[in-house]
């Protein structure tokens, strides 16, 4: 598939965006952010939203008609893209109402409403990131996709940046990062988990053949002549492929700048209670994530390629 | 009605007539224009409903050339209108027919992944998503002799490979096809239950293929030549 580079940018800035208000309000309705006090999480809840927002607009730019871009809400009873974008806007009246809550009453837990604006707004920002992951998982088209592993692996990945954005947040304003910081540990591992698993369950491809796609079984197959002089629009977005080589070694980026760097540099916050680490940190992952999206797309093989001579997807 | 296409593989001969029958008449038609990329330039592209690839099937000397004309297939399970967002992709009640409102498409390419046959393309110059529409305008219009409400690929084919039909009716000429030649689907495996059919290549032997024997011997050769001369 063709990596385009609005829904990557789309995908990375909304997951840690999403990730970071999910995960400060979740720590919040537990009891408070470890180190953050209530202007603090104001401030955070605030970054993620507008970390959010720069990635929705990123995807509109994805659109040829964006005119009709409104239309977009009608099919919430079949459509992910529809479910995603239904979730996506209900959030913002639901955090605004937070936001006035806290202006208000100072606190998330003074009254009923404030605490119940908390807990909608968390759910709505995870269903977002969930549905980002399900438009991706329910095209049968391509195998690599088709999978829970999707929804689970931008969940993840979400709730990772996010905390590792918080830990920035908490040390550049000069709180203590021992708790937040060991939670960003751990997610980030299971993050680079999740993403291992993924990468082994697509190692091998075993989707559709091109024999099927012929209907023609019992012999080998392969394209004599596509009928077309110059690319075509499927060309353009599915026959996008990459070197094996060079999948490889950005797979290793991946690993290297999503999660062993930020690992290392958050331990390095732990140990030394140094800010700058914290950024670094924020700084590698979020690099990271792009060249991991970015690869999410060139390593999907769409079925139309069978029909373009490829064997296998 | 389930409306919809059988292709036979054995006599298509992928001449492309049908790709050219198919943009001439739906270029000005419900779905319309079919927008060509820089037409008179270095590479000329654009949108096309109908596409005809060619193959070769097992390996020299059994192997064979088998041309696939493609288009969308009006599949049962239309993923393709599942995950439309905006409703424009529907799929008609009546027969079959799987349609694009251009008047509601956003661009967004989701149906076009979701879709394993490529049958739609995004014209990047509306910014809407393009596909055939089983002539739709067509095969309706009783301004048409009857003979003629038949999709512009089906009227056009030199060797009679395309057939337009109703599946729902187990008489009618499609469902015969089927039947007899053992009409197959495309990607069967995916599920999307595509209601054009196509038939495989009737199972004949090949041609014989004569050995040539060895070249004779010079003297032979000359005598050979003599006689001829001689005799003029
Ligand atoms: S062939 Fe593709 S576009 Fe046509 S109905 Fe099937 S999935 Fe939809
Ligand atoms: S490109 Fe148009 S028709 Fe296709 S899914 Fe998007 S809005 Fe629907």
């Amino acid at each position: 598939m063709h990596p385009a580079l609005s829904v990557i940018v789309f995908t990375v800035a909304s997951g840690a965006g999403f990730g970071l208000v999910a995960l400060t309000l979740a720590l919040e309705l537990l009891g408070g952010v470890p180190g953050l006090g209530a202007t603090g999480v104001l401030w955070a809840v605030a970054g993620g939203v507008v970390l959010a927002t720069a990635g929705l607009l990123a995807s509109t730019l994805h659109l040829a008609n964006p005119k009709n871009a409104w239309r977009a809400f009608m099919r919430f009873r079949s459509s992910w893209l529809s479910r995603e974008a239904v979730f996506s806007v209900l959030f913002y009246p639901v955090i605004l109402l937070y936001f006035a809550g806290m202006w208000t009453h100072g606190a998330t837990d003074a009254t009923a409403w404030v605490y119940i604006a908390a807990v909608a707004a968390l759910l709505l920002a995870a269903a977002t990131v969930f549905t980002t992951g399900m438009i991706y998982a329910s095209l049968r088209t391509i195998p690599q996709w088709h999978s829970a592993l999707v929804p689970a692996n931008y969940l993840l990945l979400g709730v990772a940046s996010g905390a590792v954005l918080l830990t920035g947040i908490v040390a550049i304003s000069g709180g203590g990062t021992e708790a937040v910081g060991q939670l960003a540990v751990t997610l980030v591992v299971l993050g680079g988990f999740g993403k291992a698993v993924y990468y082994y369950w697509i190692g091998q491809p075993q989707g559709p053949s091109i024999n099927t796609a012929l209907g023609m079984t019992r012999g080998r197959v392969r394209l004599l002549e596509s009928g077309q002089s110059a690319p075509t629009f499927l060309d353009r977005e599915f026959g996008y492929q990459a070197p094996a080589s060079q999948l490889r070694w950005l797979r290793a980026v991946v690993y290297l700048a999503g999660f062993l760097l930020p690992l290392g540099m958050l331990l390095g916050l732990l140990a030394t209670g140094q800010a700058a680490y914290a950024v670094l940190a924020v700084a590698s992952m979020l690099g990271g994530l792009l060249v991991e999206r970015w690869l999410f797309f060139a390593e999907a093989r769409h079925t139309v390629n069978l029909f373009y001579g490829r064997q296998r997807c | 009605m389930k409306l919809g296409l059988v292709i036979d593989m054995d006599t298509c001969v992928g001449c492309q007539a049908c790709v050219v029958a198919c943009k001439q008449w739906n270029t000005s038609g419900t779905l319309g224009p079919l927008t060509d990329y820089t037409p008179y330039g270095e590479s000329p592209g654009g949108v096309a409903f109908n596409r005809v690839r060619s193959y070769e099937v097992d390996v020299f000397p059994h192997s064979k050339t088998v041309n696939m004309p493609m288009s969308c297939m009006h599949c049962e399970t239309a993923e393709c209108v599942t995950v439309c967002p905006t409703g424009a992709s529907y799929k008609r009640e009546e027969d079959g027919i799987v349609l694009v409102d251009q008047d509601k498409c956003m661009g967004c390419n989701l149906c076009a992944w979701a879709c394993p046959y490529g049958a739609r393309e995004l014209d990047e110059a509306e910014g809407t998503m393009k596909k055939c529409t089983l002539c739709v305008d067509r095969i309706y219009d009783e301004l048409l002799p009857e003979a003629d409400r038949q999709p512009a690929c089906v009227l056009t084919c030199p060797t009679g490979a395309r057939h337009f039909g109703d599946f729902d009716d187990p008489e009618s000429g499609v469902s015969r096809l089927v039947r007899e030649r053992g009409g197959q689907q495309s990607l069967p495996e995916m599920g999307y239950n595509p209601v054009n059919r196509y038939l495989p290549p009737r199972n004949r032997p090949h041609a014989d293929q004569h050995r040539g024997s060895a070249p004779e011997g010079l003297a032979e050769r000359l005598k050979g030549w003599l006689g001829l001369s001689v005799n003029r």
